[in-house]
């Protein structure tokens, strides 16, 4: 008896640190933001001006929340089809073959690679091909940092949709096998719709991953400080230009800062909360 | 239950037990380590210096390159022995801090436009084409303008691109001081700052992000610290200085902007010297500490060798460390400023350098 209350008491003392921290955090995050929000209202999330000279100063967030969200869903429509098929391969159609072992633990591979890596590999190699497309003058910016952007949360949504994928029951499969239906229709009838609001939790999943990445994104975008102006366009996201201004910030460009890494917050429990409301509609 | 007080009991006993073992072992050696912060642009040299002066016998030092700004915090919040900056602190960040500081300067750094252009190795600009280029004003390499200053040279039809810091920096404000003195488009538009409003181009992280977007990027320019473009062999330009002259980025023309008239503080910034031979976009960079050193729980063991850490930065030995990884050295009269300032640096009111 004893065992079980000390357990109970282990469990719930863990749980409520984690409350505990995300209710710091939040706490923090509101009461370094408050100076940025007393000197420009709600102007601060909807302009797109960031002027750090003294003086001068005037701070909005609207620039790196264009870039957030535009880099974020630009990488999440390019991961779709990538993650959607390696997933239906590993779990479905090669199921249990030694090619889609191989695949999987490339696939959780890829997700074991540090960000910086990626922005590595991006500036290097990824950049010089997009240049000599003709595409883009030196290659950074918003295109260039979503393709990486997608690439490096594949592994997210294909390893989990995979798992959705192959819990679906065998007695449904079969009993649409017996039924004469061909493989393709016991994916598209059977499999995708029993397996449907994981999938869609494991790119939501991906999209959070998104949203927050910094360092692979600050090394392709162009760190340009402005709503950009094209899919080739240099911009910047809103965990990239906190990390980039954290360093030398101080007083009201701090605040500022705070102010944008609280909206970042917001904006992920948004994507969080709908993608809830998606899962429960589907489910 | 009260088998797991025993458990619980035996586990104490037996962290305290490492404890006490692992404090009797640092008890022997009677070592004083020393905590630093702050700027980048010389820490290439810090580092240096601090590791040959830990091997001569010198205390532990470890430096935190987290940039100028951070490097102010630290010692406001008395974390640090002492910090390091590009900017001297203004009279309103002197008042901010708790006790009286120190700026003690201890080598010359410079920025140095560096660029990348297919073919074109050498590059002379004047301030007016600086303003141009980086307002985004002149944008194609073969521009009436950079033709007139440049005569003779082959240079291809082909957009300019601006790499700038996306970090807030020291080298951007000695940059942008410079750029603030001999214009005054760039004093309305952009201003003097660690961080700007740029008006085009792309921003790459930290000295070697910017040296490595232009080494990968044909057709861009930026501002980065000398040792930076010249570890990376990438091609800069001369400068014309404030006398006309163009000059190029060598440590000798870097000691000549600072031959000037320095205040008794040493807080001043050496930009567009006067001096012929000076390179126009030099400046100080700066160890910051407090001239007392008795605060908080601050030892006098800390203290002692704090000062002759920095005293020994100032001297002859670690000035050629400096100038072996490309900054350039005191000259004679701010190293004199400097042996000045330490002689006044106390603890509990006595001066810590006998």
């Amino acid at each position: 008896m004893s065992g079980d209350r000390i357990t109970k008491g282990l469990l719930f003392l863990s749980s409520l640190t984690i409350l505990l921290l995300s209710a710091g955090i939040v706490v923090s995050l509101l009461g370094g933001a408050l100076q940025a929000f007393r000197e420009f209202g709600l102007r601060f999330i909807i302009s797109p001006a960031w002027n750090p000279t003294a003086g001068s100063e005037e701070y909005g967030a609207m620039s790196f929340i264009a870039g957030t969200v535009i880099t974020s869903i630009l990488a999440l429509i390019i991961c779709i089809p990538m993650a959607f098929s390696t997933s239906l391969f590993i779990a479905e159609y090669f199921r249990g073959t030694r090619t889609s072992g191989i695949l999987r633990s490339l696939v959780d591979l890829l997700a074991g690679i540090p960000s910086i890596v990626y922005g590595f590999w991006g500036f290097y190699a990824l950049r010089p091909l997009l240049v000599a497309t003709g595409l883009t003058d030196q290659g950074f910016g918003v295109f260039t940092a979503s393709l990486v952007l997608a690439i490096m949360i594949v592994p997210y949504a294909t390893s989990l949709s995979a798992e959705i994928i192959s819990m679906v029951p065998a007695e449904l499969k079969e009993a649409a096998y017996s039924l004469g239906a061909t493989r393709r229709e016991v994916i598209f009838s059977v499999v995708i719709p029993s397996a449907r609001s994981g999938i869609i939790a494991s790119f939501i999943l991906a999209l959070g991953r998104a949203l927050g990445e910094t360092m692979a994104v600050t090394m392709l975008i162009g760190n340009a400080n402005v709503i950009p102006k094209g899919l080739f366009a240099p911009g910047n996201t809103m965990a990239s230009v906190i990390a980039n201004q954290f360093g030398e910030a101080s007083g009201l460009k701090m605040s500022a800062l705070i102010a944008v890494g609280l909206l970042l917050f917001l904006i992920t429990a948004l994507v969080n909360y709908l993608g809830k409301l998606i899962i429960k509609r589907f489910a | 239950m009260k088998n797991s007080i025993i458990i619980l009991m035996a586990v104490l006993a037996l962290a305290a037990s490492s404890c006490g073992g692992s404090g009797s072992t640092t008890g022997r050696q009677k070592e004083v380590t020393l905590s630093a912060a702050g700027a980048t642009f010389p820490q290439p040299f810090y580092n240096l210096a601090f590791k040959k002066y830990n091997e001569a016998g010198g205390p532990l030092i470890s430096y935190g390159g987290i940039g100028s700004g951070g490097g102010i915090k630290s010692l406001r919040d008395q974390i640090v022995d002492f910090a390091a900056t590009d900017a001297y602190l203004s009279d309103e960040e002197l008042a901010e801090m708790p006790g009286e500081v120190v700026h003690i300067p201890t080598c010359i750094g410079a920025v140095v436009i560096a660029f990348n252009i297919p073919g074109v190795t050498e590059l002379k600009l004047t301030p007016e084409l600086l303003e141009g280029i980086f307002l985004g004003n002149i944008k194609m390499w073969n521009d009436a303008q950079i033709l007139a200053v440049n005569p003779g040279l082959v240079i291809p039809d082909m957009e300019i691109t601006v790499v700038y810091r996306s970090d807030g920096s020291g080298t951007t404000y000695i940059f942008s001081d410079y750029m603030t003195k001999v214009s005054s488009l760039w004093n309305e538009q952009l201003g003097t700052g660690k961080a700007l409003n740029w008006p085009s181009g792309i921003g790459a992280k930290g000295n070697p992000g910017v040296a490595g977007t232009i080494k990968q990027s044909e057709g861009s320019i930026g501002y980065l610290g000398f040792e930076y473009a010249f570890a990376q062999q990438i091609p800069m330009a001369r400068i014309m200085n404030s006398s006309g002259f163009f000059i190029e980025p060598t440590l000798d023309s870097f000691t000549a902007a600072a031959a000037a008239e320095i205040p008794s503080d040493t807080r001043v910034m050496i930009t567009n010297s006067p001096n012929p031979s000076a390179y126009p976009i030099t400046s100080f960079t700066w160890i910051i500490m407090y001239r007392e050193l008795a605060y908080g729980r601050h030892s006098r063991d800390a203290a002692e060798a704090a000062v002759s850490t920095v005293k020994w930065l100032t001297g002859e030995e670690a000035q050629a460390i400096a100038t072996s990884v490309h900054y350039a050295a005191l000259p004679q009269n701010a190293a004199l400023q400097a042996a000045e300032l330490l002689k006044g640096i106390t603890y509990e009111g006595q001066p810590v350098l006998k």
